[in-house]
């Protein structure tokens, strides 16, 4: 059993990296990458958010949407209510949602976390990594256990990603790039770089 | 003193306002490879010392050369084989080029093994060097900067880890990738993330793997297919290895493979060359080493069913594939290393670890230092930044320490 939820999370992290094999939260991926400090703190709260948000939506799936997920209510005909076709609607809700709560707790519980995420919290409501994953979890089935590695995984492994990226970045600082290219040009080439480096795991077999 | 007269009157035409005042670069590559640059500091401290970065890279494409000769003749050594074998030679310029210098397919002729090998490296080699240099000159005239001599050790060190059959047009798309994209685009020379040579690479591995990988590309001979000692191993386990090839045929380079990465031994005189003169990082390559050693003994003691590759020793590591070339010539690349001491060791203990666990656990890429290499680059700068900040942290309470605790009324 062990054995198994350390293959899932070396392969989210590693061979199904979200950044650098889907190309999945590329907006802040790109956005936020300049420094390395912010690029640690976007990939905490990455982090954080998705090892709750797969759990939770995989609770909302298998309880409420799922083909007879509410049989347990025990109303008459509640197991051939299929509700999954209020998927995307429910988990970008309960993505936003988990957000705001986190953000509130964090705010009055644990203020220092809190000033130094700042507003990467709440940008991270429209990363797409974040609602990729939940995606992804509904598709291959993850079990309860099973969905929390894969989130903490893939928070992972895009966190690395990013740091990655943002190191990268500040060395760049120093290159001479052509006038055009400057900026997000240069990034992207860089990006495409790295997820070529990232391809030494393709094809591993966990 | 000719050549400084004739650069000298040369001059005048490269400068502003001369003739050809564009190919300043092209003037000043050619001046500095027989002279250093004239303009040094005139104040006092300044360390002025002979090896500037020009020497540097000289000294290292010197130090490809003994791999690079025992390749040519190791890439004929293995096609004369096949040919003795009965598998046809290929024809074409190639052949007759070989059969009016050598002769013969003979391989136990140093010379005819050398001649055959050579008719394929050298074109591989001379593609590089004139598509790489074109576009290291295009860029250079166009943007202003410098032509400089790590462009000899790119094109010479990509040069190298290419199979002896691949088409030259792949060659050539090869290089254009790694000196475009994996360097001039960043500004060249020095400001580029990735190894220039290994980007290249991995492009036509990526794109045109029939070419570079596989079971017929190594031996230049017609029809002829044979697993390299890697993929053999991953296949049939040490057993079948042991019976493909001795140790020390692994260790002297007598097996198949890229061009320049069979030999270790040969590989190691040029290692000795650049520890000895301190131009290579000893740091880099003891933590390749180390990590290498320690994950592959590790896979040892963990043992496989189903995975021969988990019971290969180290030593077999290191004599196989392009383990000793990628530690020794791809891994300490100034530019895409990590700069600091202890981040160099960490640096080399990634490449070696993640080598080993790709030869190991990955079955879609038999080898696995190339790819490593290229993913330890994209973590060296992060690693450099936490030994910097390390380092400053450090120094902040030292001097914290130092300082004179603050009196009463500085405290309130």
């Amino acid at each position: 059993m062990f054995e198994h939820y350390l293959s899932l999370f070396v392969k989210a992290v590693f061979v199904e990296n979200m950044a650098l094999a889907f190309f999945l939260g590329m907006c802040t991926f790109l956005a936020v990458s300049k420094k390395i400090s912010s690029a640690i703190g976007l990939g905490i709260a990455v982090v954080v958010v998705l090892t709750i948000t797969v759990p939770v939506n995989n609770l909302i799936l298998n309880y409420l949407l799922k083909a007879g997920a509410l049989s347990w209510t025990g109303l008459e005909g509640a197991e051939n209510i299929d509700l999954s076709f209020l998927g995307l609607l429910s988990y970008i809700g309960v993505i936003a949602a988990i957000v705001q709560i986190l953000e509130m707790f964090l705010d009055k519980f644990v203020p220092a976390l809190y000033n130094a995420l700042g507003v990467f919290l709440p940008l991270i409501t429209v990363n797409c990594a974040i609602m990729g994953a939940s995606l992804f979890m509904v598709q291959r089935d993850y079990t309860f256990g099973e969905s929390v590695i894969y989130g903490a995984g893939a928070g992972a492994g895009w966190a690395l990603a990013i740091m990655a990226l943002a190191g990268i970045r500040e060395k760049l600082k120093y290159s001479d790039v052509p006038g055009s290219l400057q900026g997000l040009g240069i990034t992207f080439i860089t990006a495409g770089l790295m997820s070529l480096g990232f391809m030494s795991f393709s094809g591993i077999q966990l | 003193m000719g050549i400084r007269n004739t650069l000298d009157k040369l001059e005048p035409h490269f400068e502003k306002g001369g003739k050809y005042e564009k190919f300043y670069a092209l003037y000043e590559a050619v001046d500095t490879i027989f002279y250093s640059p004239p303009s040094v500091t005139k104040s006092m401290t300044h360390v002025r010392d002979g090896i500037d970065l020009k020497r540097i890279m000289i000294t290292v494409w010197a130090c490809t050369f003994p791999a690079m000769f025992f390749g040519m003749y190791n890439a004929g050594y293995q096609a004369n084989m096949a040919i003795a074998d009965g598998f046809g030679a290929i024809g074409g310029w190639r052949e007759t080029l070989t059969m009016a210098l050598a002769g013969s397919h003979d391989p136990a002729s140093i010379w005819a093994n050398f001649v055959l090998g050579a008719t394929y490296f050298l074109p591989i080699y001379l593609v590089t060097f004139v598509v790489g240099g074109f576009w290291e000159v295009l860029f250079a005239v166009k943007r202003g900067h410098e032509v400089n001599e790590g462009f000899f050790v790119t094109s010479v060190l990509f040069a190298l880890t290419l199979p002896a059959t691949i088409p030259l047009w792949q060659v050539a798309l090869g290089i254009t990738f790694g000196v475009v994209i994996g360097k001039e685009i960043f500004g060249g020379t020095g400001k580029n993330f990735l190894n220039p040579a290994l980007t290249g690479r991995a492009f036509l591995y990526f794109a045109y793997p029939a070419q570079i990988s596989g079971d017929s590309v190594w031996v230049p001979a017609d029809g002829y297919t044979g697993a390299t000692a890697l993929s053999n191993a991953a296949l049939n386990g040490m057993e079948g290895l042991h019976q493909q090839y001795s140790w020390w045929d692994a260790f002297f380079g007598f097996i198949q493979g890229s061009v320049g990465e069979t030999s270790t031994l040969a590989i190691l005189i040029g290692a000795a060359v650049l520890l000895l003169t301190r131009i290579a990082s000893w740091r880099i390559m003891a933590g390749v080493m180390l990590g290498m050693i320690l994950t592959s003994t590790l896979f040892n003691f963990v043992g496989s069913d189903s995975n021969p590759m988990f019971a290969m020793p180290w030593y077999w590591h290191l004599v196989l594939g392009g383990f000793a070339f990628g530690m020794v010539f791809m891994a300490t690349d100034p530019v895409s290393a990590s700069m600091t001491d202890r981040g160099k060791l960490i640096f080399g203990a990634l490449i070696g670890v993640m080598t080993v666990l790709i030869r190991v656990v990955n079955p879609a890429f038999p080898e696995g230092i190339m790819l490593a290499i290229l993913f330890a680059n994209l973590f060296a700068p992060l690693i450099d930044h936490y030994f910097v900040q390390a380092n400053i942290r450090r120094r902040q309470k030292r001097l914290a320490s130092l300082a004179p605790a603050p009196t009463e009324k500085e405290a309130v």
